[in-house]
């Protein structure tokens, strides 16, 4: 079997606000696939963002190609887990690729997915920032503390069998992504962390790749006590739930 | 029967803490504070008084320890920021040709 043998990879992005990021985004996600020669098509959910967003994702579609470029947008800002939900309904691959658009996700990074994929016969490939030679940019020493404080409190509480929980940077076989959307009820960061717990708990197999997390809006948006709150209030409801 | 035999599947972590606790905790409930008949030998009864603390203790220093050691070991990915700058005046090179406009 040539290629991917058949494989597609539908690469989720919901956006909100990122005109500037998203041609991008889109332009290393095609370039990526077109030099890995892996089929795929890109679902962007944007949730009526009032900077233009969704104008430059039409105009993304008309250099792509609607069959590349799949525009599938809301009329407000409703939330990640939906978000997630109802570009799946159009996503015709049979491998789907979570990740942020404003570019701390580098495409670069999914035929490493791929690779562990095939490798492990993984249901689920975790990008992981504290494993191997994964990492950040742009986070101060605050930044890093409250992320590997937060990290082993749940690795403590939860045991999870994934090194980075509240990672966004994924790569899942459809039908389990769709399974665990049904059952998951947090929001946020703990959205997240309650996927790879999820997962566990229904025995699929999780795999890791090391990333690089690169955190260009750092300055403008620090990390609040409101934050930080509820993602505690998150763990504790799911190291009493599952 | 099964699901007896299988506590993570059944059981919440919360579940399984307070059964360990409960476990660890009558056990040392019932070695340190017997009846004077049927105590252990006063040197294991001193040593086992204070465990729990003594344990706790040894588990706030085992956390400082790690996290401050994966602190230190966070990787800071200087090469992969510059790279990014790169690739992102390549692509707004390439896409201005195609005719985007930003």
């Amino acid at each position: 079997m040539a290629g991917g043998g058949g494989d597609k990879f539908s690469v989720l992005l919901p956006t909100y606000n990122e005109r500037e990021n998203l041609p991008l985004v889109v332009w290393l996600l095609a370039r990526t696939f077109r030099d890995s020669g892996k089929d795929f098509e890109i679902i962007i959910i944007d949730d009526g963002s009032p900077d233009g967003t969704q104008e430059i994702a039409e105009q993304l579609e008309k250099i792509y190609g609607s069959d590349k470029i799949l525009l599938r947008p809301r009329a407000r800002k409703l939330g990640l887990g939906t978000a997630y939900i109802h570009g799946m309904k159009h996503a015709t691959g049979n491998f789907i690729v979570i990740m942020d658009a404003d570019l701390s996700h580098h495409p670069k990074f999914i035929p490493e997915f791929i690779r562990k994929q095939k490798e492990g016969n993984f249901d689920i490939v975790s990008g992981t920032r504290y494993k191997g030679n994964g990492g950040v940019y742009g986070w101060d020493l605050k930044r890093k503390l409250i992320s590997r404080g937060a990290n082993f409190l749940t690795q403590v509480l939860l045991r999870p069998g994934a090194s980075d929980l509240t990672g966004s940077f994924r790569l899942y076989r459809k039908e389990v992504l769709e399974k665990l959307m049904e059952k998951c009820v947090s929001k946020g960061y703990v959205f997240q962390m309650e996927m790879i717990v999820r997962a566990r708990q229904l025995g699929y197999t999780i795999g890791e790749v090391p990333i690089s997390f690169v955190d260009r809006v750092y300055g403008e948006s620090k990390l609040g006590g409101n934050e930080i709150v509820s993602f505690l209030k998150g763990l504790l409801t799911l190291f009493a739930t599952t | 029967l099964s699901r007896a035999l299988s506590p993570q599947a059944a059981m919440t972590k919360l579940g399984q803490w307070l059964c360990g606790l409960v476990l660890l905790g009558s056990a040392w409930a019932a070695l340190a504070l017997a009846p004077p008949g049927l105590r252990l030998p006063a040197p294991f009864r001193q040593a086992l008084l204070p465990l729990p603390v003594y344990l706790l203790v040894a588990f706030g220093c085992y956390s400082l320890a790690t996290v401050g050691f994966r602190l230190a070991t966070f990787n800071d990915c200087e090469d992969a920021a510059a790279e990014l700058r790169e690739h992102i005046s390549a692509a707004r090179a390439d896409l201005a040709r195609r005719g985007l406009r930003f």
